[in-house]
């Protein structure tokens, strides 16, 4: 942040000698300045240099990670406040709260749910990222059950507990896992200050009110502890918001050090209605929680929230676009009716959706419009029979269906004239013009 | 430690607007602020929730989604009044779904008898929708406006082609409209100065900049919503100061996901609880965009989305 392209560059080694993975000391300072390198890919900067420029080129929420390996979360990192000025970072992560007061079954059955959820969605895999271990009766229950998460899963974890040698305990068995040790507060700031320096782990802050937090976080800041994680105590779906909003601001437009962390929330802790749960889980996805906590991970609320959360951190610049390709839908033989239509992928899943739903297996074959929508694409020159034609002939489709049959979206009913002209063997079928009258249409076709 | 909460200062002000008639006028709009900001402005009007009655009996619909109605779905009269009387409905949004021309293209002055027959049996403010085809629309609510003379009821989705012959005809009967645009803030705010030109007066209209369901598209309106509110509110674009309707149940209805059952697809859970939730969710995300008035379907995805207002209209409690 502030810093030019130009001004970074006098810091640099001016070697060019490429380690960095750009050709140049200034081209590697460009990208450092708009935010799209991390300094430490060049391994020749002083430490004192290194200091100087991370703080510099540092977002103002500062981007904090836990766990390690490929289930290593990473936090924060955010710069705006709205997601339409540009891209949210890091989308928050579903945290699974146990604790040792659960008996071994729930506990078991919910590491279970926790483990085997995951979906696929536009080639993205979105899944539950942490979870919180909770010691609220004696040290050995506690220790005992973060060992049992350690061995059962690789993710993440949070290890909660007020008594701060407990948690000292649990956290120096797993400190290679790099857990989040919660929580710093007016009674122990020093002690688990210390405990996560001398462990690498970042550590959640917890205060009473914005002040408290704000306190104990330019305290912890002071002892020269990097990552934090901020809990303001909020516990109504209110306050929360209010409180969320006021720290994301303080850290954008104030720069306002002691609030430039990711955050963590309880909606767990709000109320014991499993449906309210995920609503409030839902606002803070939205609104600026990076560390969301359940009571429980079950598919038809996680799966909306993962929902959500996609939608929330998708790049507001690019339109999202699926693959070019033919998609087989259902059990597809040589007469089965081929579609077509464009890769925005909204399109893609509405239609493929609506095809899926009819029954009535069908090649639905996706061309590249760059993601516009079908009339979009037409108007702009990327979805006319000329192009379409083409693609017809090189997707593979004419070896996998005996008939000649393609059904064209009902938008461009305009161009069914000119494509039957460019492909001379196929008949053109006009389909309808909304996806909802698919299924419709397709029993009908295959009647 | 003190610190001062940075504040975001508002010049604008969202127009309030009186839906329906006499005693039973609610009253949307009128924030000075982002939505729930009740740190730094005021939120006289909270967001309401018109739930849905459609003409005829819905074909497509999950049984999930139908059953709470499945008594009463043949007939939009009986439907209307359960939503009033059974669910404690503030509005009600007729959709007029059959008077689509790819559908049973049911004529206009049937779909107006039903609506005029609708109207006359609630006393709650009423929401008219016609299904977004242009031509067929401009027919079915100018008749609805003629019909209906005199009860303010909202009409739409006016758009880009037929706002004028349906706009003056709204102004005519004194009826509210929708000014439809296809997620484009741009585009909404020049059919909201076309709509002022043609004299149709600012306490008439609602804007409807297209919400599309959680995991579909949600993203864009989600923005668009924030981004309209912003210009209301801080760069005073006079144009864009109306209350915002999402009218998403239908959207969020169709999807798969809401109509795969449990032993189709067992990671995702509860197929009831899912698809209220994908409901109940896709408002939540539009609420928090600056979104006024939900037009919902199912009774349990209302109740958890009422809850979730009024806990955010809570100030700075715990
Ligand atoms: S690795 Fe460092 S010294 Fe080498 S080119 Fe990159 S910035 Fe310059």
């Amino acid at each position: 942040m502030g810093l030019s392209g130009i001004e970074i560059f006098k810091k640099l080694p001016k070697t060019n000698c490429g380690k960095c993975g750009v050709p140049t000391c200034l081209a590697f300072a460009m990208k450092l300045a708009t935010g799209k390198a991390e300094l430490d890919a060049c391994p020749d900067l002083s430490e004192d240099v290194k200091e100087e420029l991370g703080e510099a080129s540092a977002p103002p929420v500062r981007t904090v990670v836990i766990g390690t390996g490929e289930r290593a979360v990473k936090l924060g990192g955010e710069t705006v406040l709205f997601r339409h000025e540009k891209r949210f970072e890091n989308p928050p992560a579903f945290t699974l709260f146990l604790s040792d007061k659960m008996d071994e079954s729930e506990i078991s059955a919910k590491l279970t749910k926790f483990k085997e959820t995951s979906y696929e969605r536009v080639g993205l895999v979105l899944r539950p990222a942490m979870v919180a271990v909770k010691g609220e009766k004696d040290a050995s229950g506690f220790m005992a059950l973060v060992e049992k998460v350690c061995n059962d899963t690789d993710a993440a974890l949070v290890l909660m507990n007020e008594d701060a040698d407990a948690l000292s305990q649990a956290a120096k068995t797993c400190s290679n896992r790099k857990p989040l040790i919660y929580a710093a507060t007016m009674e122990n700031v020093e002690t688990l200050g210390n405990l996560a320096m001398e462990l690498s782990c970042p550590l959640a802050v917890k205060g009473n009110s914005l002040e408290e937090l704000a306190e104990l976080s330019e305290k912890l800041i002071k002892m020269g502890v990097k990552d934090l994680i901020l809990d303001s105590g909020a516990r109504t779906a209110g306050k929360s918001l209010e409180d969320q909003i006021i720290i994301r601001r303080s850290a954008l437009m104030k720069k306002f050090k002691p609030f430039g962390f990711p955050t963590i929330v309880f909606p767990c802790e709000m109320t014991d209605d499993p449906m309210k749960e995920a609503m409030i889980a839902c606002q803070m996805v939205a609104k600026y929680g990076s560390i969301i906590v359940l009571s429980e991970i079950e598919g038809h609320s996680i799966f909306p929230l993962l929902l959500a959360s996609m939608n929330i951190f998708t790049d507001p610049q690019r339109p999202m676009a699926v693959e070019q390709k033919i998609y087989e839908i259902g059990a597809t033989d040589e007469n089965s009716p081929v579609l077509i239509t464009g890769n925005f992928s909204l399109t893609y899943f509405i239609v493929s959706g609506e095809v899926d739903a009819s029954r009535v297996p069908s090649y639905l074959l996706i061309k590249d419009t760059e993601g516009l929508s079908v009339l979009t694409a037409w108007a702009a020159g990327k979805f006319g029979a000329d192009t379409i034609a083409p693609f017809i002939k090189k997707c593979g489709i004419e070896e996998k269906v005996k008939h000649r049959k393609l059904v064209i979206p009902g938008y461009l009913a305009t161009i069914s004239g000119e494509l039957e002209e460019e492909l001379p063997d196929w008949e053109i079928l006009i389909g309808p013009r909304e996806a909802s009258h698919l299924p419709a249409y397709l029993k009908e076709l295959s009647a | 430690m003190t610190f001062e909460i940075p504040k975001v200062s508002y010049s604008g002000k969202i127009k309030e607007i009186p839906l329906g008639r006499g005693e039973n006028i609610i009253t949307v709009g009128g924030e000075s602020c982002y939505p729930f900001h009740l740190f730094e402005g005021a939120i006289p009007h909270p967001p309401k929730i018109a739930m849905e009655v459609y003409d005829k009996e819905p074909e497509d619909w999950p049984d999930t989604a139908l059953e709470p109605f499945a008594d009463v779905a043949g007939d939009p009269v009986a439907w209307a009044r359960k939503c009033v009387d059974t669910y404690g409905a503030e509005m009600i949004a007729l959709q007029l779904a059959s008077t689509d021309p790819n559908a049973e293209d049911t004529p206009a002055d049937e779909a107006a008898a039903i609506t005029k027959k609708v109207s006359d049996a609630v006393d709650v403010p009423l929401i008219v929708f016609g299904t977004s085809n242009t031509d067929k629309d401009t027919e079915v609510l100018k008749a609805v406006c003629e019909t209906c003379e005199g009860k303010n009821l909202i009409i739409g989705p006016l758009g880009e082609g037929n706002y004028r012959a349906i706009g003056a005809t709204a102004i005519g009967y004194k009826h509210t409209v929708m000014a439809s645009t296809p997620i484009d803030i741009n585009l909404a705010k020049q059919l909201n100065i076309l709509l002022g030109n043609l004299n149709v007066p600012d306490d008439k209209i609602i804007i409807d900049p297209t919400t599309g369901a959680l995991g579909y598209g949600l993203e864009y309106c989600y923005s668009v919503i924030e981004r309209i509110r912003t210009a209301a509110l801080i760069q005073e674009d006079e144009r864009l100061q109306f209350p915002i309707i999402a009218n998403f149940a239908k959207e969020v209805w169709k999807t798969k996901e809401v109509k795969l059952s449990e032993p189709e697809a067992p990671l995702l859970g509860d197929q009831k609880k899912r698809g209220v939730l994908m409901e109940a969710m896709t408002a939540q995300c539009v609420l928090l965009a600056g979104a006024d008035i939900l037009v919902m379907r199912h009774p349990e995805a209302i109740n958890l989305v009422k809850e979730s207002i009024q806990d955010l209209m809570i100030k700075g409690e715990g």
